[in-house]
């Protein structure tokens, strides 16, 4: 069954911008995506993994290195020799809850170790998730010393692992995307900081929504061929407007009064660090990117604002509100 | 394990018991529940769990499958041997048994096979080989979150390691009181059926399919309106009942009855609010209903023909059909301002994420499917009998054999920190400051011996202060316990904030805590400083559900003579109530060591 189309998701425009961007440009950090069940979470992540053109990889390489450019921690694609390349679908890789850490780094090749006694290392999740998705669905129920090694290597590209007597390094560049419900529990501020983007979605309240979105999964599961040709036309186009958007990226410029206007924003939220200006500078420029623009403007810095900023913000038990409706102040303040 | 065997027809003696001769293994006797007959407006409860048993059989995996609560008994049987009976033969049918491993699960590595063969043998999971049929969970309200989570993943992709396993799941909920099965589950699953309130007799009778009744013009969007009426958030409820509707029409169009059928199976049992009845004369929805069952659509014109108007609308019809089947003690809980399943969870999965982890400290020799495999410590054992165990013409493997395998013992963290939470307030507070340093001390000493930690939180004039983060040091504690100061207003809500802090940020480093809070309940300190009684008062209150939504243990000691507003802050926080207008230190650590 063909995978449910991402031009056909309905409403949610955050969490798609939010995915949109992390696919032009997977430096700005993961995506966490907190709100109640059955709101597609799931389905938009797969729904744009599917969506992005096949990539080349090199056969037999655990770690889908590209065969132009291989990862220079490649361990595999450094012992050199001839290189044939496969297309391959961008991976979505599941993080299972409760996965150990020998699971999510890898570990020393069970079968090779008894059956040979050879000391090789069997590459992890992280290692499948090269250059694509690494989806963690209750991400804040996720142990934290997982978490934090998740961030650390989404955030470098490499994961280092030194266990078991092995030492290698391998290439660990994805898009990590987390999800949860605050209800159950919510991630340490720290490790909050370190997404990139935060949305927030909720079960659509209004009755015309809800019954699009039952009806688009209705349809699809009557005749997914049929529904997923009908909407091919869509999903090129947004194919085409990432493709675009990446080669786009590079020669986006952010102006000064930007920039001053990023350190405006975050002075006046209080968010601590430099983090909250770089991921605001970065994610604008890649959603310039994706509109087409030259440079950055205070449009792009308003529309991903909130998404950037809003789960940096101290927590402050006396403002009721909520963090979005102080990002929103915020902005109109700075951009009064 | 392959195929399910037809079941032979049951015979049933004049009791109404059955003997079965497959009745499967571990038979046991429960006695049956009363049976409920007699109740004319309710639907019929087996006929339903019936029909859902069919509908899974035709597309298991579809539907997602069923939670199915009740207690191990002759109904549970009977409902699995119909659902097993109207699959088609030689469909997978497997039995998850508890405490399964990744490997078993997912597929992997057969250790035992490889260590016999001498080289690697791959062997499919359990979900592998149950694609295309269905998994049985027993005892699933004890599933440990991660298995909940594979499962979640296997049945949204169709996979487990890569091997297609597209399956139908059935979650055996034998739970009673607040264990329920993990919602991220059950929400994937179309029905939720409860047989804990049928008899046996019940499920001989036979109960036609009803009449389909008039093709409804919009199904889709009667099924989202109810969905809404009855407070189901989740989109997959409506998405899970569109599918049932389709499935019970079959080929021809969906009629009404066939919505209201859905309704009552998928939505139903999902309810999280009662939608307020409706007369149906009226045109417009009671004004007090806050969120009504209407649908923005173009309302149809009232209508003067011989049919009232109120009847044209789907959701007036189904409402009705639907609310007789909402679980009994939904409104209980409802009014107890719990929702079914939030309180089930939040405490276990921490709990269950816990054991599953701790500190490894050693290894032992065992089977690795019950631990995890300490690698290099089965080596180091199987390292001396190489010479030995090498034979011609194959130096080069490591021989491994099963006396070697070491597994990794992992400490529990089981250790306790009791977090003081201190009403340093007012005019008696020296002396209650001076008890509540006692009993830490006390505490302290005790804790000393076992390992264990306590902190305290001291709340006076306009603010809380962590007075003592979590320790064990005697010195460090009595040092902070001395200079402590008392005196000024009694800002109670910032106190419990600061004290759950605390408390939270000792559970995430994988310790217990535990709060004990002494205090008059008197607040007149709002968290912003300000004085006002009736602010502050209001805030200690929000601030006590959030500590009960926390889920964290809570001892109140009422250090007050008179007055009923500790007890009020403590039934907030659904902790524990003790009056000890005069606490003694040794009194107070006895109470607090019995509580806790």
């Amino acid at each position: 069954m063909p995978t449910f189309p991402f031009s056909a998701i309905v409403g949610q425009d955050e969490m798609r911008q939010a995915l949109l961007i992390a696919a032009v440009d997977p430096a700005v950090g993961g995506v966490l995506v907190f709100g109640d069940r059955g709101t597609g979470k799931s389905t938009a992540i797969r729904a744009l993994a599917a969506l992005l053109p096949p990539m080349r990889a090199v056969v037999g390489c655990p770690y889908n290195c590209d065969p132009d450019s291989p990862a220079d921690s490649c361990p595999h694609c450094a012992a050199g020799g001839p290189r044939k390349s496969h297309k391959k679908a961008v991976p979505v890789v599941d993080l299972p809850l409760g996965a150990t850490e020998d699971r999510v780094v890898g570990t020393l090749d069970l079968e090779r170790a008894l059956g040979a006694g050879v000391k090789a290392f069997e590459p992890g999740l992280l290692a499948r998730a090269n250059r694509g998705f690494l989806y963690i669905d209750e991400v804040n129920l996720l142990e934290d010393h997982l978490v934090d090694l998740l961030l650390d290597v989404a955030a470098s590209g490499v994961n280092t692992v030194e266990r078991e007597g092995l030492s290698l390094r391998h290439p660990a560049r994805f898009v990590l995307v987390g999800s949860g419900n605050p209800e159950e529990g919510e991630l340490r501020p720290q490790l909050l900081d370190r997404f990139g983007l935060a949305c927030e979605v909720v079960t659509p309240k209004d009755i015309p929504t809800r019954i699009a979105v039952v009806r688009a999964r209705d349809a699809y599961e009557r005749d997914p061929e049929g529904f997923c040709a009908a909407r091919s036309g869509e999903e090129r186009k947004i194919q085409k407007r990432i493709l675009l958007a990446r080669e786009r990226l590079p020669s986006v410029t952010v102006p000064d009064a930007a920039l001053e206007r990023t350190a405006r924003l975050c002075l006046a939220l209080g968010t601590d660090g430099l983090r909250g200006e770089l991921t605001l500078m970065r994610t604008a420029r890649a959603l310039a990117a994706l509109d087409g623009a030259e440079t950055v403007t205070d449009d792009h810095l308003r529309r991903i604002a909130p998404a950037a900023l809003r789960h940096r913000l101290r927590r402050n038990p006396l403002d009721e509100s909520g963090s979005t409706a102080r990002v929103e102040r915020a902005l109109t303040e700075v951009f009064l | 394990m392959t195929g399910a065997p037809p079941v032979p027809p049951p015979s049933v003696d004049c009791d109404g018991h059955t003997s079965r001769p497959d009745a499967g293994k571990g038979r046991t006797h429960t006695p049956l529940p009363p049976p409920s007959a007699g109740e004319g407006e309710a639907p019929n409860l087996w006929a339903d769990a019936h029909r859902a048993a069919h509908l899974i059989a035709a597309d298991p995996i579809a539907y997602g499958g069923a939670v199915v609560r009740a207690p191990p008994g002759p109904v549970r049987e009977r409902w699995l041997d119909t659902l097993r009976a109207a699959l088609p033969p030689d469909t997978p049918w497997r039995r998850l048994p508890p405490g399964i491993g990744d490997d078993a699960l997912l597929g992997g590595l057969d250790l035992a096979a490889t260590l016999a063969a001498g080289r690697a043998v791959a062997r499919a999971g359990l979900l592998a080989g149950a694609d295309g049929g269905i998994v049985v969970v027993p005892m699933a309200e004890r599933l440990p979150p991660g298995t909940a989570s594979r499962l979640a993943a296997a049945l949204d992709t169709g996979t487990a390691s890569d091997r297609p396993a597209r399956f139908g799941l059935i979650l055996l909920d034998e739970g009673d009181g607040d264990e329920a099965v993990a919602e991220t589950l059950a929400d994937r699953l179309a029905f939720r059926i409860d047989l804990s309130g049928i008899g046996l007799a019940e499920t001989w009778a036979d109960s036609p399919d009803p009449e389909p009744g008039a093709a409804a013009a919009d199904p889709v969007g009667d099924l989202c309106a109810l969905a809404e009426a009855f407070g189901v958030a989740s989109l997959r409820g409506p998405i899970l009942a569109t599918r049932v509707a389709r499935g019970l029409a079959g080929d021809r169009p969906i009629g009404r009855q066939d919505i209201v059928t859905a309704a009552r199976l998928v939505l139903a049992p999902r309810a999280t609010r009662l939608p307020a009845p409706q007369e149906p004369a009226r045109e417009e929805p009671a004004p007090e209903n806050a969120t009504p069952p209407e649908e923005p659509r173009a309302e149809p014109p009232p209508d003067d023909a011989a049919e009232p108007a109120a009847a044209d609308r789907p959701e007036e019809i189904v409402l009705e059909a639907v609310r007789a089947a909402i679980p009994p003690n939904l409104l209980d809980q409802l009014l107890a301002g719990r929702h079914p399943l939030a309180g089930a969870k939040a405490g276990r999965v921490g709990q269950a994420a816990a054991s599953r982890t701790g500190r490894p400290i050693g290894s032992r020799r065992g089977d690795p499917r019950r631990g995890r495999l300490d690698l290099l410590g089965t080596l180091r054992a199987a390292a001396p009998w190489q010479a030995v165990r090498q034979t011609e013409g194959e130096t080069h493997r490591i021989v491994v054999r099963r006396d070697d395998l070491r597994i990794r013992i992992l400490r529990q963290r089981t250790e306790t920190t009791t977090v003081f939470c201190v009403d340093a307030s007012g005019s008696a507070a020296l002396e209650r400051l001076a008890e509540a340093k006692g009993a830490v001390e006390l505490l302290l000493a005790e804790a000393y011996v076992r390992r264990d930690r306590v902190a305290l939180v001291a709340f006076r004039g306009t603010g809380a202060e962590l007075v003592l983060p979590p320790t064990r040091s005697l010195t460090r504690a009595k040092r902070g316990l001395s200079g402590l100061p008392g005196g000024g207003g009694t800002p109670l809500a910032a106190g419990i904030d600061a004290a759950v802090a605390v408390a939270v940020g000792v559970r995430r480093g994988g310790s217990r805590p535990a709060i004990v809070l002494l205090t008059d309940g008197r607040a007149n300190v709002a968290r912003s400083g300000e004085g006002g009684r009736a602010r502050a008062g209001a805030e200690a209150l929000q601030a006590a559900r959030a500590l009960r939504a926390a889920g964290l243990p809570t001892l109140v000691v009422d250090t007050g003579s008179r007055g009923e507003e500790a007890r009020a802050v403590a039934d907030a926080m659904g902790a524990r109530y003790l009056k000890l207008p005069r606490a003694e230190a040794g009194q107070l650590s006895a109470a607090v060591r019995a509580a806790l």
